[in-house]
């Protein structure tokens, strides 16, 4: 096998994010597409890291540092959000929340 | 050589978090897939990201995944309405499926593309105190801006699934 390259980096981050999108399509769970957006922004964490290592540079690993942090917001307030909405249905499937739509 | 198990491990631990129709075997599929991930980041050097992937990812937000998971209790994904066939579905689900092919099209062409940049065995190392150096420094207002942010979450987490009491 060969050694990894930055372009393997960028595939395989790749092929997390089309797994990542593809969860959040198909899925018809809340939580499972909030972990699904949980794959996606752990494929771009991969991409920062792999190129601030190309380029010899702290910047991308900072990058990710900021994305952990903003993604634990997002998981928090995301999640108080489904408990919030299966209070009033008491159901997770995306297609019951209608009541916007016109 | 390392690259690759982790690499095998990361995809198909993902591909299990998104397959999976429970909820609390996705989130715990999806620790897996961080492990191997803290893994690859090792290999590139950066180990300061491979240990917060592991304290925060791994030991924060899927622990609080797992804790909204039990405290819903609701282990099945509910029947799919009407015909089941992905490209017939609904709209938001063909749209879906499409998009994923388009992905996985510009993949393939990706990898067709793929050219051999090796990655140069330390440049110069990038340490921790690095980071930190940089943190506090260029990116100062942003780490500022990240602790209001964060405020901003919990008290919006507390309103949004506070019990409606007057």
């Amino acid at each position: 096998m060969p050694e990894p390259t930055l372009g393997h980096y960028l595939v395989l981050s790749a092929v997390l994010f089309s797994i990542g999108t593809a969860g959040v399509f198909l899925r018809r769970n809340l939580i499972t597409i909030l972990l699904s957006v949980e794959v996606m922004l752990n494929a771009v964490n991969l991409t920062f890291v792999a190129v601030g290592r190309y380029l010899g540079s702290a910047d991308g690993q900072i990058i990710v540092f900021f994305v952990i942090t903003v993604a634990a917001a997002e998981a928090a307030v995301g999640l108080a959000i489904v408990i919030a909405l299966f209070r009033h249905k008491e159901t997770l499937n995306p297609d019951a929340f209608t009541t916007l739509k016109w | 050589l390392l690259f690759w198990v982790f690499g095998v491990v990361v995809v198909a631990a993902s591909l299990l978090v998104v397959g999976q129709r429970n909820p609390l075997y996705s989130a715990l599929y999806l620790i897996l897939s961080f492990g191997a991930l803290a893994g690859l980041y090792v290999l590139l050097d950066a180990a300061f990201v491979a240990v917060i992937q592991i304290i925060i990812y791994a030991g924060a937000i899927v622990v609080l995944f797992l804790f909204v998971v039990m405290l819903l209790n609701v282990s099945k994904e509910d029947a799919p309405a009407g015909n089941r066939s992905l490209l017939m579905g609904a709209g938001p689900r063909r749209f879906g499926v499409v998009l994923s092919l388009v992905l996985v099209v510009e993949l393939a062409w990706a990898l067709s593309n793929l050219s051999g940049t090796p990655l140069q065995p330390g440049m110069q190392e990038i340490t921790v105190r690095d980071i930190g150096v940089r943190l506090f420094t260029d990116y100062a207002f942003a780490f500022e801006a990240t602790s209001v942010l964060i405020l901003v979450a919990m008290v919006g987490a507390i309103v949004l699934a506070r019990k409606e009491t007057p």
